[in-house]
């Protein structure tokens, strides 16, 4: 008979779980986000434009402030849309 | 001292020389207001993400420059705002990061970095893609005895 330690390996107790976020600025050092680097600025905006919250991306509050101005700094420069659809 | 940074976008339809002349004025106009040239980036023709003034392409500058006082931004920005051959521009003030950041991209070490940030985003998709193709697997492998388990749990 199974005892009560095999059955905790009978499922996997990773699968459920969500993977926790982190900080990528923290995390790998990265102090200054560029407003002429389109292409890094893509992963912090939804497919129509818009910037991604915090919630969802993960970054800390300082850096979250700094990719929404490079963002917009982008926008300005048209180097990235304000409105458009099927951006990604 | 302190570092700014300008951006601006070139009319397309001129001729290359035209361009190129613009640009020119602008780093002459920067150097007679005493300020220093850091450097001068040419990123060329791209298309740009919206139209403006019914060009869908633009010629970008950018033009690194340390300046004694803010005055001549203003000076600067006048002469671009009153340039028709400007369609954008974008003046900022470089805090210490930025000016590392340009410095180590003129020096080739930010390719590293940016592969640094690539290589994290590639090992994190598959290990994303992992723990979907596992998943499923794992589920009907141990379906049967997991059955009960995960509805207690879920009662508790």
């Amino acid at each position: 008979m199974a005892s009560r330690d095999d059955i905790k390996f009978l499922s996997n107790p990773n699968i459920g779980g969500a993977k926790k976020k982190y900080c990528r600025f923290k995390k790998y050092g990265i102090k200054y986000i560029d407003y002429k680097d389109p292409d890094f600025l893509l992963q912090f905006v939804n497919e129509q434009g818009k910037i991604l919250p915090r919630r969802l991306t993960g970054n800390s509050l300082k850096f979250q402030r700094k990719v929404s101005t490079a963002v917009k700094r982008a926008r300005h420069l048209a180097l990235m849309p304000y409105v458009t659809d099927l951006l990604k | 001292m302190r570092q700014y940074e300008v951006t601006f976008i070139v009319d397309p339809v001129l001729s290359s020389e035209e361009i190129s002349s613009a640009a020119q004025n602008y780093i002459e106009h920067l150097k007679s207001e005493g300020s220093e040239i850091v450097h001068v980036d040419e990123l060329g023709l791209r298309p740009l993400a919206y139209p403006i003034k019914k060009r869908t392409s633009g010629i970008y500058y950018c033009v690194e420059f340390q300046a004694p006082t803010g005055e001549l931004i203003n000076k600067l920005e006048l002469a671009l705002r009153r340039d028709e051959r400007i369609v954008r521009f974008l003046t900022v003030a470089l805090d210490k990061y930025g000016v590392k950041y340009n410095e180590d991209k003129r020096n080739g070490l930010i390719g590293k970095k940016r592969d640094k940030k690539d290589d994290a985003k590639h090992t994190e998709k598959p290990k994303a893609e992992k723990v979907i193709a596992t998943a499923p697997l794992a589920a009907t492998a141990v379906a049967a005895p997991t059955v009960e388990k995960p509805s207690v749990e879920e009662e508790e």
